[in-house]
């Protein structure tokens, strides 16, 4: 008996597998995509411009209300100080996403310059680079920053140097792969040939060519990064009281979770948020920079 | 096991191995980076003379030079000795060793739910057999996987302990307190093994033995569990274990959201005390569970796969 198969296999599978529901689905607007653009719109604005949203001070006390529930007047109730939730919220948005967007930052641009400095090496420079970059990765990013909060003490800076570090070898391998790809790129070669100088020829024709998927990275990153930074101030670790950043709001809220939940969940809820419409928006990036959809 | 099988068995110990030599040094380099005498340290509010200085110079080790303190500070790492806690006086290893048993039975009982739960999920969702129930459990992967793991705690104990009283609220008496913090570390690693797990699920059934085994007549339910799933279960190993070995992490701060004792607690009264050598061990040691977990998992891989035994 002969069986003869499809030269190949993806051209019958489609008709087996998919329904006809899917490929509609990878046209037009993606209701998924536009919610997480306008939360993160809002938090950006939020970060912005505080005032804006919520006009009140953020760590104006009013002993008289204290630990109220949610109603018109305090949309997200107080806390323990009679500090009304919703404005902290608010006002905390600049806070955690200025420690996401820093700590994302310095891992960007150590990852770029370790990545292309083992790209480029001797043999033997790269093989320690890259072991380093290994046992680097071995220490879990949490215990990472509380070693390094060890070290230099609590506080936002130290914080944002940790997770920053933490975040750093993933991006140094990817920048280290591409590069390794465009250094034997025929118009790197190319160049050699006509003796271009080595800064020149890094930063003229490695350099661009290197950083395609940085942006990507950058964004799943700062969603890593406000994700740990939250866990690290709910230990206490980062900025401190009163300041409204959001892992500072969830430590202290916990405190009075029995009779105030609104206190912890809903800046818990802020952060969420965040993190889900950057991991959205970050894949949605992802499969247009692989070229797998329009 | 042959020559031919065992090279690439060795070439991934020995990376194991080195990676945690570098590890071990950079934790080493850390103790030296601290601010602040050691001797300060070990001093504390305690009696202060030159003569008390010079003793615990001498008992410490520390007049010795750098490189012998070094190479000492190895062979007895190697040796399973992580130092002497400043604070209380008492080897690291005991120290960690009294409260290592509540931190592992915690994050294996979450490793294997997470496994279970997402093995449910992918294979009850894989292919294009339930489109609706699909999207809702993506979905649900991805609120998880982006939480943070200390809020899944703190929503479910609010709403399963304080209002409806089904779990302790804390402690780490017997299994019902186990519960609730297993769940929670459990979802987000969950979350994330079903998404790969069914992505490499319905890649695996676009493979033309699947499509030989049901013209063979085989039930779908056998082609998913005894053709798909093995199949699709390689890439998920190698990320299962990275997950655990980062379990450490989140151990303990869900520790500290349900108030159990662990290493949660150690790290971090040692954390705000400056007690460099605890806080160097429990990171060394995360290290080394992390090289120890990835290693096997690598050689599952090796066990699994005959393919790459070649290379």
């Amino acid at each position: 008996m002969t069986v003869t198969l499809p030269e190949s296999p993806g051209l019958l599978a489609p008709a087996l597998t998919s329904t006809p529901a899917r490929p509609a689905r990878r046209r037009g607007v993606r209701p998924g995509l536009v919610v997480a653009g306008a939360y993160l719109a809002l938090v950006l604005l939020a970060a912005a411009w505080p005032e804006l949203i919520a006009p009140g001070d953020p760590l104006a006390a009013d002993p008289l209300r204290v630990l109220a529930p949610p109603d018109a007047t305090h949309w997200f109730g107080t806390d323990h100080l009679g500090r009304d939730v919703w404005t902290r919220v608010v006002h905390g948005a600049r806070h955690s996403l200025a420690i996401g967007a820093a700590a994302t930052g310095i891992a960007v641009t150590a990852g770029v310059l370790v990545g292309l400095l083992a790209g480029l090496a001797h043999r033997l420079a790269d093989e320690a680079l890259s072991r380093s970059l290994d046992a680097l990765s071995a220490f879990p990013m949490l215990l990472l920053a509380l070693l390094f909060i060890a070290i230099v003490g609590p506080g936002t800076a130290s914080l944002t140097i940790a997770i920053g570090i933490a975040l750093l070898p993933h991006l140094a391998r990817v920048v280290r792969a591409q590069t390794l790809l465009v250094r034997r790129a025929g118009y790197v070669e190319q160049a050699v040939a006509f003796g271009l100088s080595r800064p020149r020829l890094v930063l003229r024709h490695v350099l661009p060519n290197v950083v395609g998927p940085i942006p990507v990275l950058a964004v799943i990153g700062l969603g890593d990064a406000i994700l740990a930074a939250s866990g690290l101030s709910f230990l206490g670790m980062g900025p401190q009281p009163p300041s409204p950043e959001w892992g500072a709001m969830l430590s202290e809220g916990r405190n009075y979770l029995r009779v105030a939940w609104w206190g912890t969940i809903l800046p818990g809820v802020a952060v969420t948020l965040t993190v889900i419409s950057l991991t959205v928006l970050g894949r949605r990036l992802q499969r247009r920079f692989d070229g797998r959809e329009d | 096991m042959s020559g031919a099988t065992l090279r690439p068995v060795l070439r991934r110990v020995a990376a194991g191995l080195l990676v945690l030599w570098i590890a071990a040094t950079a934790a080493y380099l850390a103790l030296l980076a601290a601010p602040g005498d050691i001797v300060d340290s070990i001093v504390g509010e305690g009696p202060d003379t030159p003569e008390i200085r010079a003793e615990i110079m001498r008992e410490w080790g520390l007049d010795r030079p750098a490189l012998v303190q070094y190479l000492d500070y190895l062979w007895r790492l190697a040796g399973g000795d992580l130092g002497r806690s400043y604070l209380l006086q008492r080897p690291v290893a005991e120290v960690i060793g009294e409260q290592v048993g509540p931190t592992f039975t915690l994050a294996a009982a979450a490793a294997a739910l997470g496994v279970l739960l997402a093995l449910l999920a992918a294979l009850t969702t894989a292919g294009p057999r339930r489109p609706w129930l699909r999207r809702g459990v993506s979905t649900v992967e991805l609120v998880l996987v982006s939480t943070p793991a200390f809020l899944i705690g703190i929503v479910l104990l609010s709403v399963l302990s304080f209002r409806f009283g089904l779990f302790p609220v804390s402690g780490d008496q017997g299994l019902a307190a186990l519960v609730l913090p297993a769940v929670t570390l459990a979802l987000p690693i969950a979350g994330l093994l079903a998404q790969v797990l069914r992505d490499s699920l319905d890649r695996a059934l676009e493979e033309p033995f699947v499509l030989t085994a049901r013209a063979r007549g085989v039930v779908e339910r056998v082609v998913l569990l005894r053709h798909v799933l093995r199949h699709a279960l390689l890439p998920v190993v190698t990320l299962a274990g990275w997950q655990f070995s980062l379990l450490i992490g989140s151990t303990i701060i869900v520790e500290q959201v349900f108030g159990r004792p662990g290493l949660g607690q150690v790290v971090l009264n040692a954390v705000t005390s400056g007690d460099m050598p605890v806080v160097l061990a429990v990171v060394t040691l995360s290290a080394a569970v992390y090289v120890a977990v990835n290693t096997l998992a690598d050689l599952a891989y090796l066990l699994v796969d005959p393919r790459l035994r070649r290379s």
